[in-house]
């Protein structure tokens, strides 16, 4: 049993779980799944600044900050107990594209030859890690949800400005992945 | 002291979503690039089944009108259009795209021992914060 869980999971398997959080956050107490929220709470929390969308009262929302708390734990536990010692098999094209980067080490869920501490004052580890969160985070909030909150959440109550974001979403992730990243991994 | 027990249940929510985040590769960097290609339909499948799962959840929350385990009435907030989710959107994409991780992702990554992470979510952070700055003067 323990060695089919630690297999990677299939689609059939993770999806439905992953959509089972939505009933489920709503019966324990009301609360609608989203993630990017914890992240402007964070702002709220500790460096507020006098800027009137960062002024709430953030604790009334704390629930968030201990929902993504315990999705790092789970990473933990997961790598601990039930990790998977084979690298990610991905499309072979998708391989030798990589190779062309640099990219060879599959072990992990970050791509280590670019994501690594050292990497991190080069002109590609800044692009990628320090000016990609930016985008994720600006770009979250100005559409007022992420994956979670508009793709899954939004969608589940059938709500078309979650639609359009979703939609918008992908556009912008094809253009980078397509068309800017190959650019950036080439430097 | 209240505040810890009552938000115990959503770590522990956490903790299972973050185990079938990683297990399900939902949370790897190459993963997200495959999908942006086109070259696997592995996270078209999980996206996909996990908001039929979560259209059905609410419509039999709505139909038969289920209460919370407190008893209370479940609100669904519906969500108002404006131009952010046109232009945010596509930032957030291009963001999803070059990390490889929305933001729930970020936290399981470092969760695993990928400590390096913690910048790119300090980084995230930072971005949050700088909307919240500008807010008033982007288009929305």
């Amino acid at each position: 049993m323990l060695e089919i869980l630690k297999q990677p999971w299939p689609w059939y398997i993770a999806g439905p779980l992953i959509g089972l959080t939505v009933p489920a956050l709503l019966i324990l107490g009301n609360k609608s799944f989203g993630i990017s929220s914890s992240l402007r709470h964070i702002c709220a929390a500790c460096l507020p600044a006098n800027i009137p969308f960062f002024k709430y009262d953030w604790k009334k929302e704390a629930w968030n900050l201990f929902f993504v708390l315990g999705i790092l734990l789970g990473g933990t536990i997961t790598m601990h107990f039930l990790s998977n010692p084979e690298p990610v098999v991905v499309n072979p094209k998708l391989v030798s594209e990589l190779a062309g980067y640099g990219i060879t080490n599959f072990n992990n869920l970050v791509p280590e030859d670019i994501m690594n501490w050292s990497a991190l004052l080069t002109v590609k580890g800044l692009l990628v890690m320090v000016l990609g969160g930016f985008l994720v985070g600006f770009g979250t909030r100005y559409a007022g949800g992420c994956t979670s909150g508009h793709a899954i959440m939004g969608l589940s109550n059938l709500q078309w400005p979650s639609l359009v974001a979703t939609i918008c979403f992908m556009i912008g992730g094809f253009l980078m992945a397509n068309l800017i990243l190959p650019q950036i991994l080439s430097l | 002291m209240k505040t810890i027990m009552n938000n115990f249940k959503y770590l522990v929510v956490g903790v299972l979503f973050g185990v079938v985040f990683v297990k399900s590769e939902v949370i790897s960097w190459f993963r997200i690039q495959e999908m942006f290609r086109l070259q696997s339909f592995h996270m078209y499948g999980i996206i996909g089944s996990a908001v039929i799962v979560g259209m059905i959840s609410v419509w039999l929350i709505k139909k038969f009108n289920i209460k919370t385990i407190y008893g209370e009435k479940i609100e669904l907030h519906p969500k108002t259009f404006n131009k952010g989710q046109i232009y945010g959107s596509l930032i957030f994409g291009f963001g999803w795209a070059i990390t490889g991780a929305c933001p729930g992702p970020l936290f399981a990554q470092i969760g695993t021992g990928a400590t390096v992470i913690v910048v790119t979510l300090l980084s995230a952070i930072a971005g949050t914060w700088v909307y919240g700055l500008l807010r008033e003067r982007l288009p929305h």
